[in-house]
């Protein structure tokens, strides 16, 4: 017999094991996240998927399901606390959207049209981040950086290859390469690896493709990320170097969707 | 009657600081429905109609961020003029390209752009009074006055525009629609 749990009212059926959010996603049913995705181990880091369980805030990518949880989800106080979330998430790197290649793919942007976030609100950091673009066909901005891990993660877990990693703390921490140098040109990551495809912002970027789908026919520009199937959509992306696949001119194609 | 119709009117400035007139050029992008505006609007300081100071109006919408002294002397006229002041586009809003120079120091800049430049004829720093101090590092408006609403986009397309100052004109909390809503 099934075990259930309740969200914003809605029964929503779980197995053992799985966590609030896996249970969420199989009902699709959305929760604002940004370091988490099915199939790497969960981060529970930027803190956009706290849910309120019985009363008290949880990370629901973290949190096991259990038998008669009544969780809050979408509610306007949980919208305004995860807003200002990607409000600091925004004002403590540099997201240029308007000058970045990921602009209308980056989850972040998105997450942010979902939550209608019109500004930073808080004053900007500006922070002064190292380029990377040693690599033949990758290239890392650490500007636009939000220490998700996800890339980190990718490698370690799926690609076998511990390529990435977090260092430092507080303001001066940024992403670190696993290389004699420390440049990513000297790493041992491949185009075809997901670590090179994972970063939901535009802090790894794939060389020699950049706008090839125009602004206003990308990803989110034609897709809300609240859609739970999107993974397939943004899957398509990572086939950008499958040449001779036949695109529709009206649909994104390679880079978008 | 001419007097009360004129007194009606809703008074609306604009200006643009460190930004690249981007904004402007989408708002006269509502080409014709500009005439169905003024029937509601009339512009105290604007470029288009090249009035050089703000006086007494009920919206100011700002497009750029702050790079030199003039910049903050302007935007403090528009907020102690302005009802309500709106942050347009993403310069405003974040400091947006122009703030792309806060990596670097102002001496770095000066330098590149004056001094060291390919093509550069009779390098020197300009320091003629009249051009306005720069400030050292980039700002967006609300580290500086309170802003009451934004606009985002780079431009903010000419329908956000429509419907932000229609909104404001039928009293109405201004909202974006998701389908305008951009950063890019």
């Amino acid at each position: 017999m099934s075990k259930f749990i309740k969200i914003d009212g809605v029964e929503v059926p779980f197995e053992e094991g799985q966590t609030i959010m896996d249970a969420a996603l199989a009902a699709d049913i959305y929760i604002p996240h940004l370091c988490h995705r099915p199939g790497l181990s969960p981060h529970g880091s930027c803190k956009l998927c706290t849910v309120d369980v019985n009363g008290r805030a949880v990370s629901s990518c973290t949190m096991p399901a259990s038998e008669g949880m009544e969780i809050e989800n979408d509610t306007p106080a949980l919208k305004k606390v995860r807003k200002t979330i990607t409000q600091m998430l925004f004002v403590e790197g540099n997201h240029l959207c308007p000058s970045c290649e990921k602009t209308g793919d980056c989850t972040l942007q998105a997450v942010a049209y979902h939550l209608d976030m019109l500004d930073g609100h808080f004053p900007q950091f500006y922070p002064r981040r190292e380029v990377d673009a040693s690599h033949s066909s990758l290239v890392i901005d650490r500007d636009r950086c939000i220490m998700c891990e996800l890339c980190v993660r990718a490698s370690r877990e799926i690609d076998g290859k511990d390529v990435f990693a977090i260092s430092g703390r507080g303001t001066g921490r940024h992403l670190i390469v696993n290389s004699p140098t420390g440049k990513l040109g000297d790493s041992d990551i491949e185009l075809d690896d997901l670590a090179a495809h994972i970063c939901p912002v535009g802090a790894i970027l794939i060389k020699d493709h950049g706008y090839e789908v125009p602004i206003g026919r990308r990803t989110f520009d034609l897709h809300s990320v609240a859609e739970t199937d999107l993974e397939e959509v943004i899957l398509k992306k990572s086939a950008h170097h499958d040449e001779g696949e036949e695109r529709d001119p009206n649909e994104g194609g390679v880079y978008g969707v | 009657m001419r007097e009360v119709f004129t007194v009606s009117k809703v008074r609306v400035a604009t200006t643009s600081l460190a930004g690249c007139f981007g904004c402007h050029m989408s708002f006269l992008d509502m080409d014709e429905r500009i005439v169905g505006l003024l029937e509601h609007v009339e512009f105290s300081r604007s470029p288009i109609n090249d009035i050089k100071h703000c006086d007494p109006c009920d919206i100011g919408l700002v497009e750029g961020a702050l790079c030199n002294a003039d910049n903050v002397h302007v935007l403090k006229e528009f907020r102690e003029n302005c009802k309500i002041l709106i942050a347009v586009g993403a310069c405003a809003i974040n400091g947006g390209v122009p703030a792309m120079r806060n990596h670097f120091t102002l001496q770095e800049c000066l330098e590149e752009a004056f001094l060291d430049m390919i093509g550069v004829d009779n390098p020197h720093i300009p320091n003629d009074v009249e051009i306005p101090l720069l400030l050292s590092k980039v700002h967006p408006l609300h580290e500086v006055v309170k802003v009451d609403y934004y606009l985002p986009g780079c431009p903010p397309s000419a329908d956000a525009f429509v419907k932000v100052l229609t909104d404001l004109l039928e009293g109405k909390e201004p909202s974006l629609p998701k389908s305008m809503l951009h950063y890019d």
